[in-house]
């Protein structure tokens, strides 16, 4: 007998067939128990059962972009051609045709500003200017009447600037009166606490569609007949006043999460509250309601569409608009699936990048 | 309300927008502003919707072109608002419209309590009803047990509860909101029966229906839909000048007169024509406009049946017969009160 005394490292053994691998990964995610084994066939089913339908219509029997509606009619299949006759149309609604590069480069503005307001690099004092001076170049190209630009009144706005006018200024301006509101709330002083809470719990408690109507139909029933505030005006402030109360108790949990310590920490070093609540508080809060608040503004990006009501066109309202061409008509499916692309791509992006910017500003707080 | 006060402001001072508008009567406003604000339908194929590049057609909204016309012989001197249902009634009462032209039915109620005045009907519509031709149903009498698509909270509903009440007959309504919605049900099979107004049943089925074909309107119309275009209570004299637009436009037809022959007219010898040119003045002074005013309505917008052909006539998307909308003297109702 001779004793076999290893030397050296064994080799390494793959490990069992059945623990790794796109098998094993099949076998651990899809079909670990019976249950989940059936809910897999069944979407794999729906799946096949829908795709190809699907995309038969989207891309394979589509019809392109110079074909007449009668041509769509009988071919079948997706009218890429509605959303190239219509494009101008739905992305700038009633804006005169020859002047529509304005609305375009206000499109452009917005995303550079909310572009650049993305990077914490440019989080500096001349941010806030940056924002004023976009503001201005926004109401001159939309109104114009200066510098050799036509007037255009903002009852022909539509479109795609109007979704992010309403939603951005809204949102701008909101923002600090909804810091202002959670600050109230959470007040000493019973008169602030009384106006924010009373403030917050009427908005809140009233759906945005009736605030719009009050805000368009009842309204100018008040005022002397010939007196008109604008139209836009009113939906902007009903906008305004309904996020600032949503966005308020978004932050007030914020300003609640935060421990107690940390406001006592910040009296004893003898901050005043200005100083406390912009130093200490307020960026811990702001960095803990960042889910809830961009929730917010994802929602209120969308409820813009409200504004169909009161006679706006904004982006929905232009596509609805689009359809009732004696043209074109019928052509749904197109049209809600182009800006139904539109929004996400605004929506998802929101949503990713306030993941990040979560990640980004709560480092500390990471165990 | 701190913050909304503040914030409402600001933001009054982004727009810097608290207009003043009419104190007097509503014509000398509209000249001194220099445009006829006009409220419109946000999108009813034929009769108010914006086209391709952006500019308002249709039906309805050419009367609002019309009457820029006769004030200010430019049919593009209007602000055009769209409004929706709720909204037509208070932007006429508040003065925010001078003129509401967007598909309204003349009724007992809206004349008084909502106080409107209503000019001549531009167009008279009706209920109808639209079925696939496999049924073989030849009148709405045999339509007994039937499920019928409709859309909710419209006169549509009431008047076919009546109709069928009336004639014993039982149905099961589809009640869907969105008239949108109401016909894709329709044409997947949901219902026997497609009811809405005459006018929309036959664009519906021009433009929408997947083979129009298959589709027949029976000839029944259970209901009365005059639409016509109105004015607020309290100011005669524009009531007046809206009301003989409509009526020059009908006359015009009347005699032959549309926007390509109009200028061999001016010199014509016929009385009634003269005074309806303006060719022998007072017409124009009675209403406070131009002598020039129908004149120049018939050349840039047309007779009451070149409008009607443009927008939902037998050769738009819409192909609408005349019908009811056929002059007096052809077997329908338009008729011209005497320019005299």
């Amino acid at each position: 007998m001779t004793e076999s005394v290893h030397t050296g490292s064994i080799p390494d053994e793959r490990p069992p067939a059945n623990t790794v691998g796109p098998v094993a990964w099949l076998r651990n995610n899809l079909f670990n128990t019976w249950y989940n084994a059936l809910l897999t066939i069944l979407i794999l089913y729906g799946l096949a059962r829908a795709i190809p339908p699907l995309l038969d219509w989207l891309i394979v029997h589509a019809n392109g972009f110079d074909t007449t509606p009668q041509e769509c009619r009988t071919n079948g299949g997706a009218c890429w051609a509605f959303v190239s006759e219509k494009l101008r149309f739905i992305l700038f609604g009633t804006f005169p045709y020859d002047e529509q590069w304005r609305p375009l480069l206000t499109i452009v503005i917005f995303i550079t500003l909310l572009l650049v307001s993305c990077d914490r690099r440019f989080w500096k004092w001349w941010l806030g200017l940056l924002w004023a001076a976009g503001f201005a170049a926004v109401a001159i190209l939309m109104w114009g009447g200066v510098l050799g630009l036509t007037y255009v009144e903002n009852t022909n706005w539509g479109g795609l600037p109007l979704t992010l006018i309403l939603s951005v200024i809204g949102l701008a301006v909101a923002f600090p009166a909804s810091i202002l509101l959670a600050l109230g709330r959470r007040s000493d002083m019973p008169a602030i606490k009384v106006m924010s809470v009373t403030y917050i719990e009427l908005i809140r408690g009233v759906p945005l569609i009736s605030l719009l109507f009050m805000a368009s139909v009842m309204f100018p029933l008040f005022l002397p007949t010939g007196v008109s505030i604008d139209k836009l005006l009113r939906a902007q402030i009903a906008f305004i006043m309904f996020a600032a109360a949503y966005m308020a108790e978004a932050i007030r949990g914020g300003l609640q999460a935060i421990p107690k310590g940390q406001y006592e920490a910040a009296d004893g070093l003898g901050l005043n509250y200005w100083q406390k609540m912009r130093k200490i508080i307020l960026p811990q809060a702001l960095a803990i309601a960042i889910p809830p608040l961009v929730n917010t503004f994802i929602s209120f990006f969308k409820d813009t569409s409200l504004v169909i009501i009161i006679g706006l066109y904004d982006l929905l309202g232009t596509a609805k608009a689009a359809l009732t061409d004696p043209a074109w008509r019928g052509f749904y499916r197109e049209a809600y699936l182009f800006i139904g692309v539109i929004y996400w791509v605004f929506c998802f992006y929101m949503s990713k990048y306030s993941q990040k910017l979560e990640r980004d500003l709560r480092r500390g707080h990471r165990r | 309300m701190k913050s909304g006060i503040l914030a409402a402001t600001a933001a009054a001072l982004v727009f810097g927008a608290v207009t003043t508008a009419q104190a007097g009567p509503t014509l000398d406003a509209v000249k001194a502003r220099g445009f006829v604000q006009c409220g419109v339908n946000a999108g009813l194929p034929g009769f108010g919707n914006p086209d391709s590049a952006g500019n308002w057609t249709g039906l309805d909204v050419d009367y609002c072109r019309a009457m820029a016309v006769a004030l200010f012989n430019d049919p593009n001197k209007v602000k055009f608002t769209p409004l929706s249902a709720q909204q037509r009634f208070p932007a006429i009462q508040s003065g925010e419209v001078d003129l509401l032209s967007r598909n309204t039915t003349v009724t007992l109620t809206r004349d008084t309590s909502v106080g409107l005045n209503f000019a001549p009907v531009t167009y008279y519509d009706g209920q109808g009803f639209m079925v696939h031709k496999k049924l073989g149903v030849k009148s709405a009498k045999e339509l007994n047990g039937a499920t019928v698509c409709v859309q909710s909270g419209t006169t549509t509903e009431l008047n076919l509860a009546d109709y069928f009440r009336s004639n014993n007959m039982n149905y099961n309504p589809v009640v869907i909101e969105s008239n949108d919605e109401v016909n894709a049900a329709f044409f997947a099979g949901r219902c026997d029966v497609l009811t809405t107004d005459a006018s929309g049943l036959a664009g519906t089925r021009a433009g929408v229906a997947p083979v129009p074909d298959d589709y027949v309107i029976l000839p029944e119309i259970i209901s009365k839909e005059p639409l016509a275009p109105a004015v607020r209570h309290g100011d005669d004299q524009w009531f007046d000048i809206v009301k003989w637009v409509v009526y020059a436009t009908i006359q015009a037809e009347e005699s032959g007169i549309n926007s390509k022959n109009v200028d061999e007219f001016v010199n014509s010898k016929n009385p009634e024509i003269q005074r309806l040119l303006g060719s022998s003045p007072g017409m124009g002074k009675a209403l406070g406009l131009d002598e020039k005013w129908a004149y120049n309505v018939i050349k840039k917008m047309g007779n009451y049946g070149e409008i009607f052909d443009r927008n939902v006539g037998p050769k738009t998307p819409l192909k609408l017969e005349r019908g009811l909308n056929a002059l007096w003297t052809n077997g329908g109702l338009q008729y011209a009160m005497p320019v005299r």
